[in-house]
């Protein structure tokens, strides 16, 4: 067997790429030949799509996609974390049925996993899946579910078992989202914006081999979802950016990144859009208003510090030391932050923060700014959990004693939902 | 290094931590700072001579280390850590700056050799009744005579000023803003200690009649060469700082763990875990800032001044607000002269003051911000 190294997987890589790619071909037609050759995701496993290539020879094999200007399969949304989850944790029926159209962007996957009852402590789920003859039947209610009303899939959380303690009574499933007992409506949000959606079961149903990992599993499964959220799924925080070549694949892949970063387009506002701070100063004149400069002030000078704090944290990572403080802050800073740019944006604007969209300047941007900020410090863990775990596992102060995991789930005290 | 220090800075952080931890525990800090000097000539002569202290930034035509300001600036960090004694700030960093900065190649070789070698100790007298930070308040006035330059005015606020050996003046000749040099036994002068609100660094009220002085660089060009000593003091001044704040930060995390109350720590309550969680936030955020800024100046960035600023300002606020909560978590205790948290709260409220308070350095900070 010829030794893998990075000369060789160029080499073949490119070779294959000369003679496979063309910007003619449908986006689906050359997901399907890529994931056959194992070129896609060339880390997976050469039974399931890859070449079992190590994770630090991908980067090479992405380059030579850029170096020709080939598209790459489907990555954006939920459907990383099902890839990831189902890797792991799915049997080979799941792989078999589920894997390609991941990869080919076919499908597109939902996230069930938060629920009206239960948000910062997402193992408190109370929707519940009964096996009832020969399948699981689901009712119950989650919300903030991202592009659940084009899914096909959601990973679903619920409860199998009361008797049980919390964590132990949930299992994992994958659920057909489009069948009668699903019903999606769209949560219209405090800046006018629908990004999410409130997804509802009654009498759902999952064939039994879509359950994922066992009975009673579902917490370990739903941890490892998390964790690859947590790791940055490209979709989810940063912008996918298309490419402005032409050709009918790329057309196919610009629409399907218009559709899927849709409902994230008011993000960078929610972080307050402190890169237009200094600009908007200036062109308003308030630049000289002593007040309000020491306002900016304050602003400027935590975001730098913040800025350079990420930087001390990667940097620390990259070198392989042991990852300082620095490394859990940022989530908590980029909320203080956020909020003190609102303020500041709301002295530029003066009088102009009593209207809303095309009344103000720049068509809007700046007054959804002061709408959107709020979501910065609840989103992926409100500011309240940053700090538990901020003074739990890097001050290892005491945890606090909770009052749901010690008795059969039936007994905790919990919300009551309409 | 902007982002993280090297192998050998980390050992030299760790060496100078457990030295510093050994030579300056608080009894140490407490007994030296009833003295009048503030420090002692021989123990701060012993300690340096040890570590090299004063010699890290000089360049070794001087006979010094030639390092950066990132190593000046772990020196600093860690004698704020433990609230060194020692006329360290004024001499490395205030004196030992504007000769550097203003310094004809001979004077360099004559003076800061002694500074290296830990004989000399010296300072910098800039501020004037009027409180200004920068040069603009300047009053004190220097002549030609036909015995040389004499000076004539006032200083105050000189930190260590009544005893340094050497003292670098910004006075106004005819030509404009000079820096002169002054013996600090000079005839004419008169030294007169101040009441420091924290002990642990004193300042000194320095009256000049007719005291002989020596040019520093050119007569008449002093404002460049002092403003870039300013620049270079505040991010020295922030690092020292930052050390504090962390230190005031560990020990209040220390006390909350084992302070019992209603049957159990008070680390556990909600409300002191998240101030805590604040208190990391903000120190760590300082952190950053104050190691960025030296690197800055280490690299020569176009934009290292308003990083300085940036620096100062950020840790002005935060080793302020890190020494209330230090206080409140403690209770009552901490309002006691027995308890140590008062030491660092001095020190955090005497650091935001020293060259210009937050608000002030913000605003500095927007006037150098790259447009």
């Amino acid at each position: 067997m010829p030794e893998i190294d990075e000369a060789s997987v160029r080499a073949e890589s490119r070779a294959w790429l000369e003679a496979n790619w063309s910007p003619d071909l449908g986006l689906v037609e050359w997901r399907h030949k890529l994931a056959q050759s194992g070129w896609g995701v060339p880390h997976w496993p050469a039974r399931w799509y890859g070449r079992d290539l190590p994770v630090g020879l991908v980067p090479v094999v992405e380059e030579e996609f850029r170096r020709i200007g080939a598209i790459g399969v489907a990555k954006v949304g939920i459907r990383t974390l099902a890839a990831a989850t189902i890797l792991e944790h799915g049997t080979d029926l799941q792989k078999e049925k589920f894997l390609l159209r991941i990869l080919t962007g076919e499908d597109i996957w939902c996230q069930l996993f938060s629920e009206p009852g239960s948000g910062s402590d997402v193992a408190g789920a109370v929707t519940r899946a009964e096996f009832r003859g020969n399948q699981w039947v689901v009712n119950g209610q989650k919300v903030w579910t991202t592009s659940a009303h084009k899914a096909d899939w959601g990973l679903l959380l619920a409860r199998t078992d009361w008797e049980q303690k919390k964590h132990q009574g949930l299992s994992y499933f994958i659920l057909d989202m489009k069948q009668p007992g699903v019903t999606v409506q769209p949560l219209r949000q405090m800046n006018g914006y629908a990004s999410f959606n409130q997804v509802f079961f009654t009498d759902a149903k999952v064939e039994p081999e879509f359950l994922v990992s066992e009975v009673g599993n579902g917490w370990a499964v739903t941890t490892t979802t998390l964790m690859h959220e947590r790791r940055g799924a490209d979709g989810l925080r940063s912008w996918a950016i298309a490419s402005d070549r032409p050709g009918r694949i790329y057309d196919e892949e610009r629409e399907e990144i218009r559709t899927t970063m849709e409902p994230y387009k008011w993000y960078p506002q929610r972080a307050g859009r402190v890169d237009l701070i200094m600009e908007r100063a200036r062109a308003t004149g308030k630049i000289s208003d002593p007040v309000l400069r020491q306002e900016i002030a304050r602003v400027l000078v935590m975001s730098k510090a913040a800025e350079w704090t990420a930087r001390r944290a990667r940097t620390a990572q990259e070198q392989g030391r042991p990852q300082g403080p620095e490394g859990s802050l940022g989530k908590l800073a980029s909320s203080i932050i956020a909020r003190a740019a609102a303020r500041v944006h709301t002295s530029l604007l003066g009088a102009d923060a009593l209207l809303t969209g095309d009344d103000t300047p720049m068509n809007g941007l700046l007054a959804e700014i002061l709408v959107s900020v709020p979501a910065t410090s609840i989103a992926g863990g409100t500011d309240e959990i940053q700090r538990n775990i901020i003074s739990e596992r890097v001050l290892k102060m005491p945890r606090e004693r909770t009052g749901d995991t010690d008795k059969p789930f039936k007994d905790v005290p919990r919300n009551t939902v309409a | 290094m902007k982002f993280g220090f090297s192998g050998e800075q980390e050992e030299f952080r760790s060496n100078l931590r457990r030295l510093l931890a050994s030579r300056s525990p608080t009894k140490e800090v407490r007994r030296l700072m009833e003295t009048e000097a503030g420090y002692e000539p021989g123990g701060w002569r012993a300690i340096n001579a040890e570590l090299g202290l004063t010699a890290v930034r000089i360049p070794e035509a001087y006979g010094g280390y030639g390092f950066g300001f990132g190593e000046q600036c772990i020196v600093l960090e860690e004698m704020g850590r433990v609230l060194l004694c020692a006329p360290f700030f004024a001499t490395a960093v205030l004196a030992a700056g504007a000769i550097l900065n203003a310094g004809t190649e001979a004077q360099k070789a004559a003076l800061l050799p002694g500074i290296a070698a830990g004989d000399t100790t010296a300072t910098l007298a800039w501020v004037e009744d009027n409180g200004n930070w920068d040069a603009e308040g300047t009053a004190l006035a220097a002549s030609e005579t036909a015995g040389g330059t004499v000076l004539n005015g006032h200083k105050t606020y000189v930190v260590d000023g009544h005893t340094a050996d050497l003292i670098v003046v910004l006075a106004r000749a005819p030509q404009g803003l000079s820096l002169f040099t002054v013996n600090g036994t000079a005839d004419g002068l008169t030294r007169r200690s101040l009441k420091s609100m924290d002990p642990t660094r004193k300042f000194a009220r320095l009256e000049f009649n007719g005291v002989a002085a020596t040019p520093l660089g050119t007569v008449g060009g002093g404002a460049a060469p002092f403003a870039r000593t300013m620049v270079e003091a505040a991010v020295c001044l922030a690092n020292e700082m930052v050390g504090g704040a962390d230190r005031l930060r560990e020990d209040a995390l220390a006390y909350a763990m084992m302070r019992m109350q209603f049957g159990k720590p008070i680390a556990s309550f909600q409300s002191m875990k998240h101030k805590q969680a604040d208190m990391l936030l903000e120190v760590e955020l300082a952190k950053s800032a104050a190691y960025y800024a030296a690197a800055s100046l280490d690299e020569g960035d176009a934009d290292a001044v308003a990083n300085a600023h940036l620096a100062k300002a950020c840790a002005s606020d935060t080793y302020m607000q890190t020494a209330i909560h230090a206080v409140q978590i403690h209770g009552g205790i901490g309002f006691t002269w027995d308890n140590d948290t008062h030491l660092w709260f001095k020190r955090a409220k005497s650091s935001e003051v020293l060259l210009g308070d937050a608000s002030h350095h913000r605003e500095l900070m927007m006037r150098h911000w790259p447009a």
